[in-house]
């Protein structure tokens, strides 16, 4: 393990002064200006991977926050990758893919999407917001709409605020709704024919 | 027992060292990364010095595993892998972090990126040292190479193969070679005449001992990979049997029915209904069209069989399917025209004397419907004026983005024939000028001194509505002049639309049948726009030609001698590296309960009955690792992308995050890791 010590837990909560405060309103945005989410995107070899390195040769600007990780393909995607991840301490997770139709693997990117549907279920199951994890489809020469999604992304997520789990945790129908859409997608999924 | 890591961070001259402190990096990953037990940074890691220090590292410090971080892995992963493999490290144990492209060269801010380049880093180093030794597998070459694509790219490219002593299959799916370049007159700016050049290599193709020549054939299905594909051809049933027929031509000649020929005379000229395209045809075989056969409507007629000197017509045929192993595949299937009536306001289609460019390349040529004579649609009258109407199609966000550039050129060339066989006035209406070739703009400057017309503007109607009597009867082309600043009409007796280059219809698919991708709007992609514009990111299929992007004869026939060289140099090594990235399934764990049998696109994974068990073929196995993804019980591997490594890459990356919303506050926090409790 490379961390050598626990992490301190954090003192502001804005999310939770955000739901009884309007007051406070004002000290959650000024904490969330401060705020740098850590995000972690996993880019497939062929296509996103690729339009992030003609993002970087045709030096577009976008902000640090996102983490690339390569796979061969966006199917590799396993969806244990993105709970790790957001387990760590990422606050938010970035796919992304070749377009539909033009996967390197032939159709491999379907089945990322297919999951990325159901991830996004089981993140609300579990009290996360379904924002926080977004799959892109950009292809090798789409640097710059690579950087425009990495730069909306991490907007987006710090709108969002820091991944406060604990905060969210209640008992809701919008949680039982989800459980029960990953019962049906998964029925889906494990058909064998 | 430990790894030692090794970790090395390349300044690339200022790339990366002006907006990352590479030294703060290097020191932070020495001090802080469990088991890195050498970091250091260098100017130019790349450069025979910086390898040879990392080789020097691996023998004195007994390195196991080295991270180097700087350009991309898809510039120098091989460099740093053989650096690793020279001394006697497995290439496999090293890993490369993108510093360049992916931090120094879109941050802005030293202090931002010297943070993600030490998470990065982080990644790596916590990833490198899961990893393990693999080989990569070789494979025979096969010497034959398919060319899907007859036209003047394809022949080149099955010419140069040839000649070289290689077997070629070339596949072309109309009943002649030639393609596009056969239907013109002249060749823009040398003025060549088309034919006079391109058939000498149709019929060279047609008799060459290397190449077998599969006309009126499609691709069918592609199996297997580089070095040996497995290729099922359709060999559509032509009623003729090639090898009694002479090419003599008496059932062309004798066949009552006419038919309009789409085609090759654009829809200007007539065909019979057994014919060969043009009389320059290779081979000299004729097809039946069976959609307009008497014969085969209505079950009488015979004609070409009575009149056939050597009874090759055979009305029983059926398509065949030939199948052939080749080692490398070239695309070269070529552009279509774009359909001109997608812009009303033009008129094609409605307006008489509207021409697509197309259409007009077969009435300035000889040997096409009028015989060379440009005359306007009814047959006699040659036309007093010409408009030419450049980017109809191209340059048009409502149709293509792209230029299509060859239509100024050829606009040129059809305002020189204009201007020689009548003594009509040309104008043309173009947007800009594009002529940036050899030669070109020299052509340009000749057609001014002709008296040939230019109009800069973009042509918002062409109309037969006169508003005044010198405008009756005529075409009005209406059209801003942006030089003068005002609207003008032209009143003109002809009008030729410059369609715009358009991919093939059914690209998508054959590159689907190829393994390879297209752009968003159907053009090959290639595997780096400059450097490798014949390559594909499939290894052993290249591509050349308008199939990859509008270009004019000169550049298809370099793009399509160059895919040959390439495939020429993979024949000549003989051998081609398999990447050992591959999944395996551990076959003792392994449930039997299929899930992964069918998400793998290649049928790689096959089903043993009688163990009960899913295998991974690792030869046909391309390495994306879906089916890893997939696994319910986690048992397939994907060889260099197993999960152990990208969760330690991923808590690498995360080494300064704090779970449960800790990172809100962490501007504030000192990115230093805290002192470890006692």
């Amino acid at each position: 393990m490379l961390r050598k010590s626990l992490p301190s837990p954090s003192r502001l909560r804005p999310e939770a002064i955000h739901k009884t405060n309007n007051n406070t309103e004002k000290v959650l945005r000024m904490s969330n200006e401060n705020f740098e989410p850590k995000i972690v995107g996993f880019m497939c070899n062929w296509c996103s991977y690729r339009a992030a390195d003609l993002a970087g040769s045709a030096r577009i600007k976008y902000p640090p926050n996102v983490r690339i990780i390569r796979v061969m393909c966006s199917g590799r995607m396993d969806p244990a990758f993105v709970t790790k991840a957001l387990a760590l301490g990422a606050d938010g997770v970035m796919l992304a893919g070749c377009h539909p139709g033009e996967c390197h693997y032939i159709d491999q990117n379907y089945k990322a999407m297919r999951r990325y549907h159901m991830l996004k279920h089981m993140l609300k199951a579990l009290g996360i917001e379904d924002e926080r994890v977004r799959l892109f489809w950009r292809s090798a020469a789409e640097g710059e709409q690579l950087a425009e999604a990495i730069t909306d992304f991490v907007g987006d997520i710090k709108k969002l605020g820091p991944l406060k789990w604990d905060d969210n945790w209640e008992e809701s129908d919008e949680r039982l709704k989800a459980l029960e859409a990953i019962v049906k997608e998964h029925e889906e999924a494990m058909e064998v024919n | 027992m430990a790894e030692r890591v090794g970790v090395y961070v390349c300044h690339c001259g200022s790339n990366i060292a002006g907006t990352v402190d590479v030294e703060e990096v290097a020191r932070w990953a020495g001090e802080n990364i469990k088991d890195v037990v050498v970091a250091k940074d260098y100017k130019f890691m790349c450069s025979s010095l910086g390898q040879a220090m990392i080789e020097e590292d691996i023998k004195k410090e007994k390195l196991t595993r080295v991270v180097v971080g700087a350009c991309s892995p898809h510039l120098h992963e091989k460099t740093f892998r053989t650096a690793c493999k020279n001394a006697g490290l497995n290439p496999y144990l090293f890993d490369m972090t993108n510093l360049r492209e992916h931090v120094s060269w879109v941050c802005n801010d030293k202090e931002a990126g010297t943070a993600k380049a030490k998470a990065l880093i982080a990644g790596s180093a916590e990833r490198v040292k899961f990893q393990q030794p693999l080989e990569p597998s070789y494979v025979d070459v096969h010497p034959a190479t398919l060319i899907v694509g007859g036209g003047i790219t394809g022949l080149q490219a099955a010419l140069e193969l040839a000649d070289a002593g290689h077997p070629v299959y070339l596949v072309e799916r109309s009943p002649s070679v030639g393609g596009h370049m056969a239907q013109f007159d002249k060749t823009f700016p040398t003025l060549d005449c088309s034919a006079c050049i391109l058939t000498p290599k149709m019929s060279e193709a047609g008799q060459h001992e290397n190449i077998t020549l599969l006309t009126y054939s499609e691709l069918e299905e592609v199996s297997g990979s580089v070095g040996k594909f497995k290729v099922k051809i359709r060999k559509k049933a032509r009623y003729v049997v090639e090898k009694d027929c002479t090419g003599c031509g008496i059932c062309t000649e004798k066949c009552p029915r006419k038919v309009v020929d789409e085609d090759f005379e654009a829809g200007l000229g007539y065909r019979k209904a057994i014919y060969s395209p043009f009389p320059q045809a290779v081979p000299r075989i004729p097809v039946i069209d069976v959609e307009n056969c008497t014969y085969f409507q209505r079950g009488k007629c015979k004609v070409c069989s009575k009149v056939c000197p050597t009874n090759a017509i055979d009305y029983e045929q059926q398509d065949e399917i030939i199948e052939v192993e080749v080692g490398n595949i070239i695309l070269a299937t070529g552009w279509k025209l774009f359909d001109t009536k997608k812009v009303p306001q033009y008129g094609y289609g409605r307006l008489a004397n509207v021409y697509t460019n197309m259409e007009f390349e077969r009435l300035c040529n000889a040997a096409g419907p009028t015989g060379g004579k440009i005359v306007l649609r009814d047959g006699k009258t040659e036309p007093k004026s010409v408009a030419i109407i450049h980017c109809v199609g191209s340059r048009d966000v409502n149709h293509n983005a792209h230029c299509s550039a060859v239509c100024c050129m050829a606009a040129l060339k059809f305002g020189h024939l204009i201007l020689e066989k009548t003594d009509a006035e040309v104008y043309s209406f173009y947007i800009d000028m594009r002529t940036n070739q050899k030669a070109y703009e020299e052509f340009y400057q000749r057609l001014l001194e002709e008296g040939m017309h230019f109009v800069r503007g973009k042509v918002a109607e062409v109309t037969d509505a006169a508003r005044n009597p010198d405008e009756q009867g005529k075409l009005i082309v209406q059209a801003e002049d942006t030089l003068l600043g005002k609207q003008r009409r032209v009143p003109v007796d002809m009008v030729v639309l410059m369609g715009a280059i358009e991919p093939q219809e059914d690209a998508k698919d054959l590159g689907l049948k190829c393994g390879i991708s297209c752009s968003m709007a159907g053009w090959y992609t290639e595997r780096h726009p400059k450097l490798d514009p014949v390559a594909t990111m499939t290894d052993g299929v290249f591509v050349a030609g308008t199939c990859q992007g509008a270009k004019d004869i000169p550049a298809c026939v370099a793009q399509g001698a160059a895919a040959a060289a390439r495939v020429q140099g993979m024949i000549t090594k003989g051998k081609v590296m398999i990447e050992p990235i591959v999944a395996s399934i551990n076959e003792d764990a392994c449930s039997g309960c299929r899930i992964c049998n069918n998400l793998c696109p290649y049928n790689a994974i096959e089903y043993d009955a009688e163990k009960e068990v899913s295998r991974v073929i690792s030869s046909m196995c391309k390495g994306c690792g879906t089916c890893v993804a997939a696994c319910p019980a986690g048992v397939i591997t994907g060889a260099h992308f197993n999960n152990q490594q990208i969760f330690s890459q991923i808590e690498g990356v995360l080494w300064d995050a704090k779970p449960a919303g800790g990172n809100g506050g962490a501007a504030e926090e000192s990115s230093e890791p805290e002192p470890v409790a006692s």
